[in-house]
């Protein structure tokens, strides 16, 4: 029988998340964040949410419009202040929202491992620092490094440049950055594409997410602009 | 009054001066990551002459400047948000591998931003533990341990006025003694062993002056220059 990850709606895209989950969201920045998956979270009404991302919005949209929903419980991202990100920063300051606040590279890798079904890694990044207390602190061949345990989720959101109908995947420029990692490292992933391309439409040496790591792809060409 | 001119009495460099007096001294051929704040402005400025080859975290390595209005693209930004333009030679690659780059030890220099800088190197430049500011650590600390040099571009003083190169961080550290040089909008200045070391400073400025607005002792390099920049 073929294989279809296609979905045709976004509600059918984010069907089945509920209360309590942890959520990934791809992107840096405004680019590479896949808004309209996230506006189908919204639209479900879950909460209690824990949300891994590597910033916490701007603007009104996407992950701001998450982060003002009261519906996150919790958010592990690297740098969630920027120009803009005042929904985070409100709830933040009234001690609304929990966060759990990592070094960039740790966060990746922590994906990283998780989806690689490593059980953590020693990692010279924050030694000696606030970040990294009470974490066990291991010297090898001379240097300090802290444990860093997996990070993964019960679903990654993710958007692609294209994908065929298998959840083979390619990205956009800088809007790559945190997808294939996320892709791998969730137990159900979720992608909106900008391109549907037929099966054996993409380069095999050029296909950046092989289709093994991803469940569900919606098409979403619209190139509206977000206020994010 | 003192006899002494005060560092309020000379013209500070412009952000932009201090990212271009800065970027003159990154070395041909290096692969550099910029940090936020004054150090994303040297990609405006880099040196004609030399190929640096510019990194960014979000998984971008070989930029260029700022667009021409009208020619952004919404998926090419640096990580500071900032529109950026490719160079011949540039690739695009996943976050994790753009950390593989900073903390294996790939990159050798990162321009970063900081609240203080101590006089043995110390960085602090990620909370300030207000909570009305959330903090924001970035890639800073995976840089600060994984480039092979931390160099930091910042104003020599607080928006209070207060010196930002200071005997001890008061701010929760980034990493230890890990910056070399300090740029500022008064004063180069390299960090040593034996202390910090005044390579250059801004026209009419005085060692006692900068002194005055330094907290650990500094030394005058025998050829230091005056900051000589472009018009703002």
């Amino acid at each position: 029988m073929a294989i279809d990850k296609i979905v045709p709606s976004v509600a059918e895209a984010v069907a089945g998340i509920t209360d309590g989950m942890t959520i990934m969201i791809s992107g840096f920045g405004f680019a590479g964040v896949p808004n309209d998956l996230i506006h189908g979270v919204l639209d479900l009404g879950v909460t209690d949410l824990t949300v891994i991302s590597n910033n916490a919005g701007t603007g009104t949209e996407g992950l701001a419009a998450l982060m003002g929903s009261g519906r996150v419980r919790r958010i592990i991202c690297s740098y969630p202040r920027s120009k803009g990100s005042d929904n985070f920063d409100a709830r933040y300051a009234a001690g609304e929202i929990e966060l759990e606040l990592v070094p960039q590279g740790t966060l990746s890798e922590r994906m990283r491992a998780a989806a690689a079904g490593v059980g953590g890694f020693y990692c010279p990044t924050g030694v000696g620092t606030d970040l990294a207390a009470g974490k066990e602190v291991r010297t090898i061949e001379g240097r300090d490094y802290v444990l860093e345990l997996p990070l993964r989720a019960d679903v990654a959101l993710v958007q692609a440049q294209a994908a065929d109908r298998w959840g083979n995947l390619t990205y956009s420029k800088a809007a790559r950055s945190f997808g294939p990692v996320m892709a791998m490292a969730a137990d159900l992933t979720i992608v909106q594409a900008k391109e549907i391309v037929p099966l054996g439409g993409m380069d095999p040496e050029t296909i950046v997410t092989p289709s093994v790591f991803v469940d569900r792809v919606v098409h979403i060409d619209n190139q509206r602009e977000w206020d994010i | 009054m003192s006899a002494t001119v005060s560092a309020d009495a000379v013209t500070r460099l412009s952000r932009r001066q201090l990212a271009w007096w800065a970027a003159q001294a990154i070395p041909d051929g290096a692969y550099v990551n910029l940090g936020i704040g004054v150090p994303t402005l040297c990609a405006n400025v880099m040196p004609a002459d030399r190929e640096i080859v510019l990194h960014s975290e979000n998984g971008v390595l070989g930029f260029g400047p700022a667009p021409a209005a009208g020619s952004e693209d919404r998926d090419l930004i640096n990580a500071s948000k900032e529109y950026i333009t490719m160079k011949p030679g540039g690739a695009y690659f996943m976050h994790t591998d753009a950390f593989v780059m900073i903390r294996g030890g790939h990159l050798d220099l990162a321009l970063l931003g900081a609240f203080e800088v101590s006089g043995s190197g110390d960085l602090a430049n990620w909370t300030t533990g207000d909570r009305r500011f959330p903090p924001g650590v970035g890639g800073a600390m995976d840089l600060a341990v994984g480039a092979k040099a931390i160099w930091v571009l910042t104003e020599h003083t607080s928006k209070k006025g207060e010196p930002k190169i200071v005997h001890k961080c008061k701010y929760p550290l980034t990493a230890a003694g890990v910056v070399r040089k300090i740029f500022t909008d008064l004063a180069e200045i390299d960090v040593t062993p034996a202390g910090l070391v005044v390579r250059a400073m801004v026209e009419g400025l005085t060692l006692s002056a900068l002194q005055a607005v330094t907290e650990p002792k500094l030394a005058l390099a025998e050829d230091c220059r005056t900051m000589a920049v472009p018009a703002a």
